[in-house]
């Protein structure tokens, strides 16, 4: 029998912040990965929102790339505050 | 020795600048992930040793399920179902760890229920009376922590987490272990004797569990070097000791080690020379549960085979009526 399909898990701490990562499992189906999800991942009240999704629908950069993927951020320093010099009269902005 | 490149699996050359940068990003800690490159035997040796880890979570399950039925109180049985659940969640977390290296999940099961895959060797020691529930929430799990809590620092980000995770809940664990040594310490006689029977029954075999002495560990220098490991055998398990000892003599009860007495120099405890010839035979396969534990996971994942095969077939009638 063909392994079940592998799914990603995102919990939602408590309200106010985002969900995040934690962890993978198997399920036939995204019901019963939820409530997988659920039973694995929050028993002491890790959450209060779960998102699970077929690990194969993620698209995510390569790694290997990773200086040429972001480098396009990096030579860009006016776009960060420090850049512009304030007068010492005008303290803090 | 990094220079001269080392073979990968399919017996090629893995380029040596790829492997300086590889261990000088270990060196600034910073953490490997999944899809970066990382030499073979760094992913074998991650491989062998969490799928290991996770196995021994699953087959941990065994020693203590065995007294879900037989607790002395409903408020034991409860406890003692909720760190059973633990081990099998503390198994799945690592399992999906490890399959972020590229193996499946049947392979690992396999390995298992094959007996190709190695566990923890406690795990192959009888529970004989409720005492044990106790020596091994104290003392297995008190192990399982010294060893897990470095192995939050561990280079490998999955690995890593999964420990965290992990050592959050461990420590209810080993408390509600020592609360039962606790209770039965101060309790009749007879009670008091059959803690320090589960005492010394677990006690050495929970000393190997932190595996070979130094000068016998053929694993321990490469993996220092590539820091999933941060101490090595012998400091894990003094420092266990160290904690262990004055946890015992608090409740009166003796460990069973003639030998062993603090060294006023050192400021630790002297111990007395451990059995390794009973570890390797357990580790063979011949320790007194091997094939009773073996057996029971086989049995289980057989009786479970039903359950998996209606998961999928309702699957796919749900997806027949989504298209239809």
């Amino acid at each position: 029998m063909a392994e079940m399909k592998l799914y990603e898990v995102f919990i939602r701490a408590k309200s106010g912040l985002n969900h995040r990562h934690v962890g993978s499992l198997h399920a036939s189906d995204a019901q019963m990965a939820l409530l997988n999800a659920r039973d694995v991942y929050t028993r002491r009240k890790e959450g209060v929102s779960i998102w699970v999704i077929e690990a194969e629908k993620i698209t995510a950069s390569n790694p290997e790339q990773e200086h040429e993927w972001f480098d396009p951020a990096e030579d860009k320093v006016y776009r960060y505050p420090t850049f512009y010099p304030l007068d010492k009269e005008v303290e803090n902005m | 020795m990094y220079s001269q490149g080392l073979t990968d699996a399919k017996g090629q050359q893995e380029p040596a600048e790829l492997l300086a940068a590889f261990q000088a990003k270990i060196d600034r800690e910073e953490k490997i992930e999944p899809r970066d490159w990382m030499p073979d035997a760094y992913r074998k040796t991650l491989i062998r040793q969490m799928s290991q880890h996770a196995h021994s979570e699953i087959v941990g399950q065994l020693p203590e399920g065995n007294w879900i039925t037989r607790a002395p109180t409903l408020n034991r049985k409860m406890i003692l179902l909720a760190k059973v659940q633990d081990e099998a969640g503390h198994g799945l977390y690592i399992y999906s760890a490890t399959e972020t290296l590229g193996v499946t999940r049947d392979q690992l099961t396999d390995e298992l229920l094959s007996g190709k895959a190695k566990y923890s060797s406690i795990f192959n020691y009888p529970t004989p009376s409720w005492a044990d529930m106790g020596a091994i929430g104290w003392l297995v799990d008190g192990a399982a922590i010294m060893n897990q809590v470095p192995l939050c620092r561990a280079s490998y980000g999955p690995y890593a987490r999964s420990m965290v995770r992990i050592c959050k809940e461990e420590s209810f664990h080993q408390r509600q272990g020592y609360e039962i040594m606790t209770v039965l310490a101060r309790g009749s006689k007879a009670q008091k004797d059959m803690a320090q029977r589960a005492l010394n029954r677990t006690w050495w075999p929970a000393l190997m569990m932190f595996g070979p002495s130094d000068k016998d560990s053929t694993h321990s220098a490469q993996s220092m070097k590539w820091k999933i490991k941060r101490f090595s055998n012998d400091e894990l398990r003094q420092k266990f000791i160290d904690a262990t000892v004055p946890q015992a003599e608090h409740l009166g009860l003796t460990i069973p080690d003639p030998e062993l007495k603090l060294n006023p120099e050192t400021g630790h405890y002297d111990h007395g020379p451990i059995d390794w010839d009973e570890f390797i035979q357990v580790l063979k396969g011949n320790g007194p549960c091997n094939k009773e534990r073996l057996q029971a996971r086989i049995d289980a994942h057989d009786k479970g085979a039903w359950v998996r095969e209606a998961a999928n077939v309702y699957q796919q009638k749900q997806q027949k009526r989504e298209v239809a």
